[in-house]
């Protein structure tokens, strides 16, 4: 058979690469059974053989960045984001792609048999067209992890900054876990539009759940309370463990300005004596 | 050309800032200001920032530099209502205008006036006595 393209293998064999692949795939994913049903790798193979034999059957080149590979592109996308979910690693999601590789060979070696010059090209557009789908999963793959992560970190930053309020016009910002400029921008916001929502005359900072105090922490501490200053709040920091008063004096930080105190109950009782209250025995 | 309107409220002056404060707005309102000071005497000057929204380094500036006139002239200013916001971006820029009392709101910065003036009580009684 002179001529033949891939087009012509698959459109040839489609049914017999089908199977061949589900049961290649089923041996290499023996151990994650439980991952993904039998039902599922069948309908995605299914698929992306149909897309593929569709796209290389309309002509074109094998350049699967061009336009008339979106569909391809869509299905993997859509794939390798089912399988971040599912909790498959990047090279088994790769797999999925790579292992039609021996049933497409065996069946190109099968339909031009006599010209080996023709099965070397046709094996060598096979690999490449194959590799990259192969990569392009991965690589979206990667992304759909990327974004998880983004979204846990969102999540995580919305989680860890509440604002409290201790009396009317007191407000605690109790802080917990490393503080970096993100998340220092979103606390600052926090408390500002509390101190504006609860109409607060002092706004106690609590870091007894800060691991470490550098310089960057410090001074993202002081324009918090430089900002709250400006909107007419009184801004208290306390929590301040031993080794962190001893990290900020060796590291030559100024809190001249800001009153500190070691415990939060100490600086709640100045913010009452500030408000002019005080707590009694009844 | 529209200006801010300064309003007089027993020894103090409210200034209501309204809309977006454009160079020449501020400084007219820096010239309105400080003739107005001298001409009731004033004690304290309320500046209500709470519908801006924008702020550069120059109405950053502007605030710091009324503030400073007001002083000279004997009264006391207190800027209220800042937005969130606005105060981010003036600690940002490296602006958190020390010379200048802040309250949340002018009921609280009306409060504030008040107690200082009965702080120094006194001094202002003189005044009234010359």
């Amino acid at each position: 058979m002179a001529n033949c393209t891939i087009a012509d293998v698959i459109e040839q064999y489609e049914g017999d690469l089908l199977s061949d692949w589900i049961r290649r795939q089923q041996e290499s994913l023996a151990a994650r059974r439980d991952l993904i049903s039998e039902a599922e790798l069948r309908t995605d193979s299914r698929n992306l053989l149909s897309v593929l034999r569709e796209t290389v059957s309309r002509g074109g080149d094998l350049n699967v960045t061009h336009a008339e590979w979106a569909k391809a592109r869509d299905m993997l996308g859509d794939l390798s984001r089912r399988r971040v979910v599912q909790g498959f690693t990047p090279s088994e999601t790769a797999t999925f792609v790579f292992s039609l590789k021996q049933p497409l060979f065996d069946r190109i070696v099968n339909a031009s048999s006599n010209d080996p010059q023709a099965i070397a090209d046709l094996m060598w557009s096979a690999t490449l067209l194959l590799d990259s789908l192969g990569l392009y999963t991965v690589e979206f793959f990667q992304k759909s992890r990327e974004q998880l992560i983004t979204r846990q970190q969102q999540e995580m930053l919305e989680l860890s900054t509440p604002v409290v309020e201790l009396w009317n016009g007191i407000l605690a910002l109790p802080l917990i876990g490393t503080l970096d400029s993100n998340r220092t921008q979103v606390v600052m916001q926090n408390l500002l539009e509390a101190i504006v929502a609860k109409e607060t005359v002092i706004a106690i900072i609590d870091i007894t759940g800060v691991p470490t105090v550098d310089t960057l922490v410090a001074q993202h501490l002081l324009k918090t309370v430089a900002a709250a200053r400006l909107m007419g709040a009184e801004c208290l920091i306390s929590g301040i463990r031993p080794q962190i008063a001893q990290t900020i004096i060796h590291l030559g930080v100024d809190l001249g300005g800001v009153t500190t105190k070691a415990t939060l109950a100490d600086a709640f009782q100045i913010a009452m004596r500030k408000l002019g209250l005080a707590v009694t025995k009844a | 050309m529209d200006r801010i309107p300064i309003l007089r409220l027993g020894k103090f002056l409210l200034v209501t800032v309204q809309v977006d404060m454009h160079d020449r707005l501020a400084l007219a309102l820096q010239d309105d200001l400080t003739t107005e000071i001298v001409a009731h005497r004033a004690r304290g000057v309320l500046i209500d920032i709470s519908a801006v929204d924008v702020v550069d380094s120059f109405m950053g500036r502007m605030l710091a530099n009324i503030a400073g006139m007001s002083r000279i002239l004997d009264a006391e200013t207190v800027v209220v209502g800042m937005q969130p916001s606005v105060a981010i971006t003036l600690v940002e820029l490296g602006l958190s205008l020390p010379g200048i009392r802040t309250a949340l709101n002018v009921d609280r910065g009306m409060d504030l006036l008040r107690a200082s003036q009965e702080s120094e009580g006194p001094a202002s009684d003189n005044r009234a006595i010359q």
